[in-house]
This record gives structure tokens, sequence and C-alpha cells, in this order.
């Protein structure tokens, strides 16, 4: 990384920094530089490059040349409906995992529960967000499959058959409420902070002019939380969006996902279309870019609140 | 106002009980499913079978392997880095944590994709090698492993330390292993078991890289047997929890600077790992 150097000139190191090591961060910054070159070596070799490979690789044709024919291979059929599945569930599973999470994370912090509960919740929450991948597809085909402890309490109890009224663990709904499992306790985790800042005496404020909870809410907490929330929500689209494995475990699965249908396109060695799979894999990227810009963008949104 | 602070409250309860019905059903669930392994009443039947399948202990120990390298690379990483960064080069932490942090932001789908590509041909042909997995997995963990180290040197005085030291005659190996290590043993643990939790039922990378690692005997498992999928999956979600109770014990043995040090540190770290959009998905 030869060009980080120049593109962080020696500036003035704060005044006490300089006077505990002097001749240090100031005169030979330059050199202190390269003590973090191999980090950056290794994250240029083994996470820059391929990820800008892939970005490369989706310009070229078969050949080697240059090609924007790929993302044409975008706008087909099978593709444009395997990324609209993959949007129509990292946006159920956003909204579907947003909401509880929320509401759960309002319980905690707002919500007058005893205090305790808090870290208990929010450690559950970290564990359960990364309950994920294959063991989280068995569990769900352990409660919601055909022979599912779920899905015979409803046929035992009620008389409902949950398989013939549509349901489906490997289609839409199943792979849903699956990734909603760990959708809640991130969202939990992610919108903790912004609901603690909310300050007690704007609701006091608000009530002593007379306003109702309702009222409250629509005019002070919401629009005060919604970046915080909107951001939130592009997380977990984000992170619904990339999830492989889980829908990997889910097998005979259903739905033509994207990570499914690149991880096809690896795995198939012969890679019969292999630029499709760059192209695929670069409409991933885009779908990712978008989203850490608008995250981000919205956390400096809502950083205004909270001084 | 009385009125609404108790029905607030209800409602709290509300949520709260269902998030936590979504949270242990199906662990329930699944932890019933997993006794029916025989007919006519629960048994550990299916525990039994996965322990008696020689592929599973094979395919866990290579996992376990890959987990040792990956922690032992990426704290040979990051640790040196993070230190070095903390007293000499304060300005590159913006750099470094934005770096650390985009493993998050990278699918392990599209970071296997561009693995293979950039490393199936010469001159870097390290595509059947174990070193491009174990690098995939340090790339992987980062965030984890960086969160920790981070907030271990953030709660000690860094800068005061290395100097005590080196003013009472202490060389740089001497500092780092017999002053800054010790007082990083929390985050160094903590990183540690983060990293074994992620890795060990990693499925993406090794299933597309092709290794016999535990995810992908999972995954089989999963597609050829009815029961012992769920008894996989109780194992393994205790292994996940056992991995974070050590992370508190960690926390709370490594501390001699009193009670808040730990908690505080372990909720820090337990947020980035939660805040971390899981490699493992």
């Amino acid at each position: 990384m030869p060009e980080l150097p120049t593109a962080h000139p020696e500036g003035v190191a704060p005044p006490g920094r300089a006077a505990l090591s002097p001749g240090r961060t100031g005169r030979h910054g330059r050199l202190a530089w390269l003590g973090l070159a191999p980090f950056f070596a290794f994250v240029a070799a083994f996470m820059l490059l391929p990820a800008a490979s892939i970005l490369v690789e989706s310009f070229r044709d078969a050949s080697g040349g240059f090609t924007l024919g790929n993302f044409a291979d975008l706008t087909r059929a099978d593709i444009l409906n395997s990324y609209l599945v993959t949007i129509e569930v990292s946006a159920a599973t956003a909204a579907l995992g947003g909401l509880l999470g929320f509401l759960i994370a309002y319980a905690i912090t707002l919500g007058g529960l005893p205090p305790a509960l808090r870290s208990v919740v929010t450690s559950f929450s970290g564990v359960a967000s990364n309950f994920a991948g294959v063991p989280l597809a068995f569990a769900f085909v352990s409660t919601l499959g055909r022979a599912g402890l779920v899905t015979a309490f409803l046929r035992s109890a009620f008389g409902i058959e949950l398989y013939d009224s549509g349901f489906n663990l490997y289609s839409f709904w199943g792979l849903t409420l699956t990734y909603t499992y760990f959708q809640i306790p991130l969202m939990v985790l992610v919108i903790e902070p912004a609901l603690e800042g909310m300050r007690e005496e704007w609701r006091e404020a608000a009530e002593s002019l007379g306003a109702s909870a309702w009222q409250y809410w629509a005019k002070v907490g919401v629009p005060v939380l919604l970046p915080s929330i909107l951001a939130a929500l592009i997380l977990l689209f984000g992170n619904a969006f990339g999830a492989y494995a889980t829908a990997y475990a889910l097998t005979g699965g259903l739905l033509n996902l994207v990570p499914i249908l690149i991880g096809a396109q690896i795995r198939g060695n012969v890679l019969h279309d292999a630029q499709l799979g760059y192209a695929l894999a670069l409409g991933m990227v885009i779908v990712m870019a978008v989203t850490v810009i608008a995250y981000s963008w919205l956390q400096r949104l809502s950083s205004r609140w909270a001084r | 106002m009385r009125d609404g602070a108790v029905a607030r409250r209800a409602f709290s309860w509300l949520w709260l009980g269902i998030g936590l019905a979504y949270f242990f059903l199906p662990l329930f669930a699944t932890f019933l499913f997993s006794l029916r392994g025989r007919k006519g009443g629960p048994s550990f039947v299916a525990y039994a079978h996965v322990l008696a399948d020689p592929l599973f202990l094979k395919s866990f120990g290579f996992s376990l392997g890959m987990s040792a390298c990956t922690v032992l690379l990426g704290l040979a990483l990051v640790v040196p880095t993070a230190i070095w960064m903390n007293l000499k080069v304060p300005k590159a932490r913006g750099v470094v944590e934005v770096i650390a942090l985009m493993p998050f932001v990278i699918p392990p789908i599209i970071l296997a994709f561009g693995l293979i590509r950039t490393y199936s041909k010469p001159p870097f042909a390290l595509v059947s090698s174990p070193v491009l997995l174990v690098a995939g997995y340090v790339v992987v963990a980062f965030p984890y492993i960086y969160k920790s180290v981070d907030a271990g040197l953030r709660a000690m005085d860094l800068r005061l330390l290395a100097e005590a030291a080196q003013s009472l005659g202490a060389g740089w190996p001497a500092t780092l292993f017999e002053v800054v290590l010790p007082n990083l043993r929390t985050a160094l643990l903590s990183a540690l078991f983060l990293t074994f939790a992620t890795v060990i039922g990693e499925l993406t990378l090794a299933v597309l890289l092709a290794w016999p690692a535990f995810g992908p005997y999972m995954a089989l498992v999963g597609r050829n047997l009815a029961y012992e999928p769920a008894a996989l999956a109780v194992m393994s979600f205790c292994m996940t929890w056992g991995a974070i109770a050590l992370i508190g014990a960690a926390g709370r043995g490594g501390s001699r600077r009193g009670g808040a040090a730990p908690g505080g540190e372990r909720s820090e770290t337990g947020g980035g790992r939660g805040a971390g959009l899981g490699g493992a998905h």
C-alpha cells in the first residue's frame, strides 16, 4: 500500500501525544505506516483483490475482451426473477424482523421492564443472531417441516393441515420465517442504542402539553428514530440478501435465490456460463454497495439527535 | 399517567414474550425432534448415531484445526497492527476500522468467488491449499478479532504502559509479551472463542473451496437423515452457547480491576458480534 502514506501526509499530532513520544509520531510518521504493512498486504491479497476481481471479470466476455453484455444478461427473465425473489425475501424478513426486533428493543429499554432483563435479552440476541446457517435450517425443519413439531401440533390440536394450506418451509414464507430468526436479534442489537437515546423529558414534555402516547410516537418518537430505523432495516436487508448457508441447507430449495445461483455456478466447476456467474455476483455487489452507502448516510443523519 | 405506565409495561411483556417464544420454540422443537430417533419413546439414539459416525469426528477435527490456524493467523495480524496503530499511527484508525468491518458487508459467497477466481491459476494457485481457506476465514473473522482486541486496548492506557515499561528498561519484545499481552488476556480469549464459534460451523467457504469441514458435513447429514440433523443442531447450538459462556467466564476471571470493566468489555464484544452480519449466514 505505497499510496497510503502520501494519502495521509504527516499532519499535526495533538500536542499531548507529541509530547509523550517525541519524534515518533511526527517526524517518522510515514515510516510508522510501514508497521501496518503486513495487515494491509493481507487485506489487499485476500479481501480487496478478490472482491475487485469480481468487478473486473463482470466487464469481460469469455475470451477476456471488454463487454457490457453481462449486464444485459442481468435482465434475462430467469435472472431477473431470482433477483426479485431474493429482494422479496430480504425485504419481508427485514420488515418482519425489524418490527419484532424494534418492539422487543422498546420493551427492554423504554418499556418499564426490570432493568436486569436488558442485558439478558442483549446477550441472547448476540447468540441468536449468530444461530444461523445449517443448524438454523435444521431447527426450522424440526419445527415447521412436514414432520415438524408445530406442524404436527397444529394438526392434532386444531385440525389444521399447514402444508395443505399452501405453506412450505422451502418456499417464500418458510424461508422468510427462518431468516427472521436471526433478523429479530440483529434488529434488537442495532436499534437498542437509538431507543436508549430517547429522552424521557421529550415524552414528559409531550404529555404535559396534552399529547396522547399515540401522538407522542407519531409526532416525536418516530420522526426522531426514523433514520436509525431505516438504517437498521437496510442493514437487515443486506444481511438477508447475502445469506447463503441457511438457504443452502434448506435443500430442495424451491427458490432460486441469487446466492444459491452464484454458488451453483461456482460449484458447477465446469462453469457452463462463467460470465453469468460474474454478472450475478456483480449485481449482488451493487445491491450491497447501495445498502452500505444508504446505511452510512442514514447513520450520519441519525447522529444529529445523538448529542 | 399511572394507567399509561401499566399499559406500557403490559405491552412490553407481551412483545418480549413473543420474542422469547420465537427464540425458544424452534430450539425446543429441535430438541424434542432429536429425541425421536427410536420408535416408542424418547431416546438419545440420534446423538449416538452422530457420535459414532467417523465422518463426524473427522470433519469436526478438520474444522477445529482450521479454527486454530485462523485464530493464530488472525491474532498475529491484528494484535501487532492494533498496538502499533494505537502507539505510532493513530491517524490510521479510521482506515483500519473500515477495513476490519468490511467483511460484514462482503457476503461470504462473493468472497469465496473472488478467492477462487484470484487464486485458481498461476502464479498463485492456492485454490486447493488449506492456506486459502484459512485466509478466507481470517477475513471472515476480522471484525470479531478486531473488535475484541480494540476493546481490550481501549480498556488500558497502552501508551502509558508501554512508556512505563520502556522507562524501566524493557525492550519491545518484553513490553509486548510481559506487559501488553497479559493485559489483553480477556480480549484475546474473547477473540478466540468468537472466531471458534464462527469458523467451526462455517459452510460457504468450505463448500465452495471443497473442504471436508464440519459445516458441509452437517448439510450432508441434513440431506440424508431425519433425526440426526436435529441432534447436530442441538450440539452445535450448545457449542456456540458454550463459547459465549466461556467469553463471559474469561471476562470475569481475567479482570483484576473490579466488576465494571469485564461487564463493559463483554457487552461491547457481544454487541460487535451481534452487529456482525454473521459470517455464518
